[in-house]
């Protein structure tokens, strides 16, 4: 199994906003977790990039699939629940970057 | 979503109805697909219910061995059980005394259909998909579950290619129960994570207001 | 920018709890999409998905779960070229003169 990021390691997710123009882009990275630190979970294997199935074509090379685990009060500024609670995603890694150096949420 | 095509419409006023069945003739007529392949996913589907991850979960609860081999890899402990997951990647997320899951669809609706069966309406609704993520104990709190402020409640948002299952609690005053009995206290709720799985007391109250 | 269809942590009221059974015509439409993608393989999950996503935020709303099901799958498959949209539109027509008894199915 590939993979750039191990368990545990800090990422950061992209804040990118690609454009509806050419065409409307299908992104499986909700936009409220862009930009976000967290640490991943663990690595769910190797898989065609959705982005370009949508769009019928082959999804090659694969991408390595990642669930990734942010603190609820570092994603949601006003989270009116306890300071443990999480959420977990399953990201990509093209929209993940090392975080290591940064501040820990 | 509140409301539904089939309490709205009738065919003859329904474009997506009328769509619907254009596509369908012309797939047949074109040799794509024929009626008895359709009937056969159907039949497929409807055999599909949250009966068979009830299995699973009282299977878990009595067979310590077989919980690790599931949240080890949900898929393979379904098919060893004889669940045919079709391809899914089944991730089973366990409930203990500190951590409380659930898991939602933000971006559409994925779900473990091929345990689970469909999912409920509100699963694909607006405010489901809405407010779980961002204010999960006011929406448990909706289904009539409080989480203490002590537990650490996680979000699974099933964004790309898993799929999830919540392994509830084994409830208390359970000890000596048989699987098949124990498979009655797992609703599909729980398994979402929405809800507990039953007390006995509850179970009881069911099965004499059913008699 | 955010798409409707990515709504999580948008405000919302509460969940509507009120359940329905499917109708035929809504396992129907799963069936057919299921038997497309998984033994014929002319479509993917990420084309259907990416269909819905295509709908206006306003239909996207009003619609039902299979009804954006089936408007999605329709355009994928005319744009494949696996159904031409003339006659897809011709057979609408032709289906809105038949008697209601042949269309309850």
């Amino acid at each position: 199994m590939s993979g750039r990021f191990s368990v545990g390691e800090k990422v950061r997710v992209q804040d990118w906003d690609p454009p509806n123009e050419p065409r409307k882009p299908h992104l499986r990275t909700p936009y409220y977790i862009r930009g976000k630190i967290g640490e991943i979970e663990r690595i769910c294997g190797d898989f065609r990039n959705p982005e370009a199935l949508a769009y019928g074509e082959d999804g090659l090379p694969k991408q390595t699939l990642y669930r990734v685990r942010f603190d609820q009060t570092h994603v949601w500024p006003n989270y009116a629940g306890p300071p443990q609670d999480k959420v977990e995603i399953e990201i990509y890694e093209h929209w993940l970057e090392p975080a290591a150096g940064d501040s820990s949420p | 979503m509140t409301d539904h095509a089939h309490l709205r419409h009738g065919v003859k006023d329904n474009h997506y109805k009328r769509l619907a069945i254009a596509v369908r003739e012309l797939l047949i007529e074109k040799g794509v697909v024929t009626e008895d392949e359709i009937a056969t996913f159907m039949a497929r589907m409807d055999a599909r219910s949250p009966e068979l991850g009830a299995r699973m979960v009282a299977r878990a609860w009595v067979d310590p061995e077989y919980k690790k081999r599931m949240l080890a890899d949900g898929s393979a402990a379904a098919e060893e059980l004889g669940i045919a997951v079709d391809g899914t990647l089944l991730v089973v997320v366990e409930n203990t005394e500190d951590v409380h899951n659930l898991f939602v669809c933000t971006l559409c609706s994925c779900y473990p259909r091929t345990i689970l069966g469909l999912p409920p309406d509100w699963y694909k609704g607006r405010e489901y998909r809405s407010r779980v993520i961002n204010e999960p104990r006011a929406v448990l709190r909706e289904f009539g579950t409080d989480i203490a402020d002590g537990i650490e409640l996680r979000v699974h948002d099933s964004t790309a290619d898993m799929r999830y299952l919540i392994l509830p609690q084994r409830p208390a005053g359970t000890e000596g129960w048989s699987e098949d009995r124990l498979a009655k206290l797992v609703t599909r709720d729980s398994m979402i994570g929405v809800s507990l799985p039953l007390r006995p007391d509850q179970l009881d109250q069911l099965e004499h207001a059913a008699e | 920018m955010r798409s409707h269809h990515d709504m999580g942590g948008e405000p919302a009221g509460p969940v509507n709890m009120a359940e329905h059974d499917y109708d035929p015509w809504e396992k129907r439409i799963d069936a057919m999409f299921s038997l497309l993608v998984q033994e014929k393989r002319l479509m993917r999950v990420d084309e259907l998905r990416r269909g819905i996503e295509s709908l206006e935020p306003n239909a996207y709303e009003t619609l039902t779960y299979y009804e954006r099901w089936i408007a999605s799958i329709g355009k994928i498959l005319v744009e494949k070229g696996v159904l031409d949209q003339a006659e897809v539109d011709a057979r609408i027509a032709e289906i809105e003169q038949r008697p209601d008894a042949e269309l309850e199915a």
